[in-house]
């Protein structure tokens, strides 16, 4: 067999590369090709794309984040850790070859799933490149948004028990400097403040966060500096998530082109830690404030204040567009343009539940959850419309739904797109724009219903959810009627299997 | 491509008696200090036992490996020790009776940085763990970790 592999290590000298060196050893003595890319501090050389299409399986042997992880989706994967592979080689080989074997075995059916998804990925045009790219800084940037969110909404919670009224402004305006000199162990207020601020400070990383993590994508290490640096730029000229994807793109090309130089033997050495990162964050640090800043601060206040002036009667169209898009594609680009808008429109939240920023994250979030409740609802109610494995799946989709993960529905709709995605698109359209009706606003990205407490009118808040499920439920049901016949039913049954085993 | 070799016999001490891991470690550390390699011979050996904390470097085999980049080290070094008694290093197998330290720079170029990738690969291989283990003497393992270890 053929496996392709990567290695890294926190040091980044020793055991990426004895990891490399075991498992290609290992590789040679089974009579296996193993082909291994060492992610360690002398740099990285990507694997040819020709070498991993044609590869079984793919090992991970690797302590950090894999780079450009989504290289070798598709395929059957394991994943051991550094230490393993330098212990045990043979042993991590064997396990791939079986789980190579466990790919292969559960049919064609596996494969054909799998491939549309890799084929994608593979199809490397400028555009997929560039939402890859913002993927990753969206990836990085979600649990800074989501620590600093909940902590500010938990410091808000606090505080509108540990003042008569109004502690949720009360708490905005303590002086933070008495959390280090005058801090009181029993006193409610201070805790409520602690909070607040640790979650601003946290929610503070958003654009920065963001910027560095677009140009890590593009550029690897040498593009985190003039990233981070570029991103807190663009929040101080007040250019907010736009400017910090402008700069995460010119920091990551930046460094890429600055790193990939020629330069004198003398030079070289100084390269990676004075010369890069020096000039890359100069020239995106003034290129920031002199020529990106002033239109993208345009651009930024245009888009808040545009959603701010929405009166609630533009608000709940909105709502309705942002619904149709989250139950449009389930995770896919569509489902992410509205996700990204939402989270990193929570910059310009201020930490308030009430904004028009914070209540399109609720809409967002509500009708993101709608499908795979939708579909466990429509399992329990009426399972003789679906297979066996299908009444399986739809059980845990109860606990994806109230998690937010969209993702739970995926196996359903791509077993039958045209009768569950024009469903659930309705009970999103319905449960985005009830939320928005009613009013609530969260500042927390993601949490699903564990994060019922935080969000504002959560009542109501529940209860556009739940119309919005029975929406789906009911569409479900009844287009899952239209058109079938016994023959339907199987193909049908053999399809959703199949979708499933590709979803692992 | 660096002139100054990775390992001089200075380097090597064959017959270490150390209590525990970090005890060895210090010993190669004074070597790398006195040989002008290491500029802070504490300050290394913090940086080496927050690398040992974060997962043990000892293989099978017998081998341990304390290692760190670290702005203590002025030149990429190795130096080798062999411990006749066995010293743990968290191995599963039981102690090590031979240690590799690797000092790296915390600005290693990359052509520095090859060579110690180049080296960690080598160590992998059983043959070249025990060439260095029956040397005669720290020329002769000097010698063979100069020959061995060649950046591709």
């Amino acid at each position: 067999m053929k496996f392709v592999a990567v290695s890294s290590c926190p040091t980044g000298i020793a055991h990426t590369y004895m990891a490399a060196e075991a498992l290609e050893q290992a590789g040679l003595a089974a009579g296996h090709e193993v082909v291994v890319e060492t992610q360690g501090a002398a740099g990285s050389t990507p694997i040819d794309p020709a070498v991993i299409a044609a590869a079984d399986g793919v090992i991970f042997a690797a302590d950090l984040e894999v780079q450009g992880k989504e290289r070798f989706a598709g395929k059957p994967t394991i994943d051991v850790g550094v230490k393993k592979a330098v212990h045990d080689a043979p042993g991590v080989l064997a396990a791939a070859v079986e789980a190579v074997k466990a790919g292969v075995a559960t049919g064609a059916a596996s494969t054909a799933a799998a491939t549309p998804a890799y084929a994608a990925t593979r199809q490397v045009g400028t555009g997929t490149r560039i939402r890859q790219y913002l993927m990753t800084g969206v990836s990085y940037m979600i649990p800074f948004v989501a620590a600093g969110g909940i902590l500010i909404a938990l410091g808000f919670l606090l505080a509108s028990v540990a003042w008569a009224e109004n502690g949720a402004i009360e708490v905005t305006a303590v002086d933070q400097a008495v959390l280090w000199t005058a801090f009181e162990w029993g006193n409610l207020q201070h805790w409520s403040v602690l909070l607040f601020q640790i979650g601003a400070i946290a929610f503070g990383f958003l654009v920065p966060a963001l910027s560095a993590y677009i140009a890590f994508a593009i550029a690897d290490r040498p593009g985190i500096v003039p990233g981070f640096v570029g991103g807190s730029i663009a929040g101080l000229v007040g250019a907010g998530f736009l400017g910090g994807i402008a700069t995460g793109f010119l920091a990551g090309y930046l460094a890429h082109w600055l790193s990939t130089r020629k330069v004198p033997k003398g030079v070289r050495g100084v390269m990676p830690v004075v010369v890069t990162p020096l000039v890359a964050t100069l020239i995106t640090g003034a290129l920031t404030i002199l020529v990106i800043g002033p239109p993208m601060k345009a651009i930024n206040d245009g888009l808040s204040s545009w959603l701010n002036g929405l009166g609630d009667t533009a608000l709940i169209p909105l709502g309705i567009i942002v619904g149709l898009m989250m139950c449009f594609d389930l995770g896919g680009p569509v489902n992410k343009v509205a996700y990204v808008f939402a989270t990193t429109g929570l910059a310009n939240a201020a930490g308030d539940v009430g904004s028009t920023e914070a209540r399109v994250m609720a809409a967002v979030m509500a009708a993101g959850m709608v499908p795979p409740l939708a579909i466990a609802l429509a399992t329990a109610v009426r399972p003789m419309l679906f297979s066996e494995a299908e009444r399986e799946s739809g059980k845990s989709a109860w606990l994806l739904g109230a998690s937010f993960i969209s993702e739970g529905a995926i196996p359903f709709a791509a077993a039958d797109p045209l009768r569950m995605l024009p469903s659930f698109m309705a009970g999103g359209a319905v449960t985005g724009g009830l939320v928005m009706a009613v009013g609530s606003g969260v500042l927390a990205p993601h949490g699903g219903i564990w994060v019922t407490p935080l969000i504002g009118q959560p009542v109501l808040f529940l209860a556009a959810l739940l119309a919005g499920m029975v929406v789906s439920t009911v569409a479900v049901v009844v287009t899952k009627g239209i058109g079938r016949n016994p023959n339907a039913a199987a193909l049908e049954q053999a399809e959703s299997l199949e979708a499933m085993t590709g979803a692992r | 491509m660096s002139t100054i070799p990775l390992i001089t016999p200075e380097l090597v001490a064959l017959d270490i008696v150390a209590a525990d891991r970090d005890g060895a470690t210090r010993q190669l550390i004074d070597l790398l200090a006195a040989a002008g390699r290491v500029t802070d011979a504490d300050g290394f050996h913090a940086d080496v036992r927050a690398r040992e904390a974060q997962m043990a470097t000892g293989m099978p085999g017998g081998i341990g490996l304390p290692h760190a980049r670290s702005e203590h080290v002025a030149v990429p070094s190795l130096a080798v020790g062999r411990v006749p008694a066995g010293v743990d290093f968290g191995a599963p197998d039981g102690p090590a009776t031979l240690v590799f330290l690797i000092a790296a720079p915390a600005s290693g170029d990359a052509a520095h940085l090859k060579i110690l990738a180049a080296l960690a690969r080598r160590l992998v291989h059983e043959s070249f763990r025990t060439s260095i283990l029956l040397a005669p003497d720290a020329d002769t393992v000097a010698d063979i970790i100069t020959r061995e270890v060649n950046p591709s």
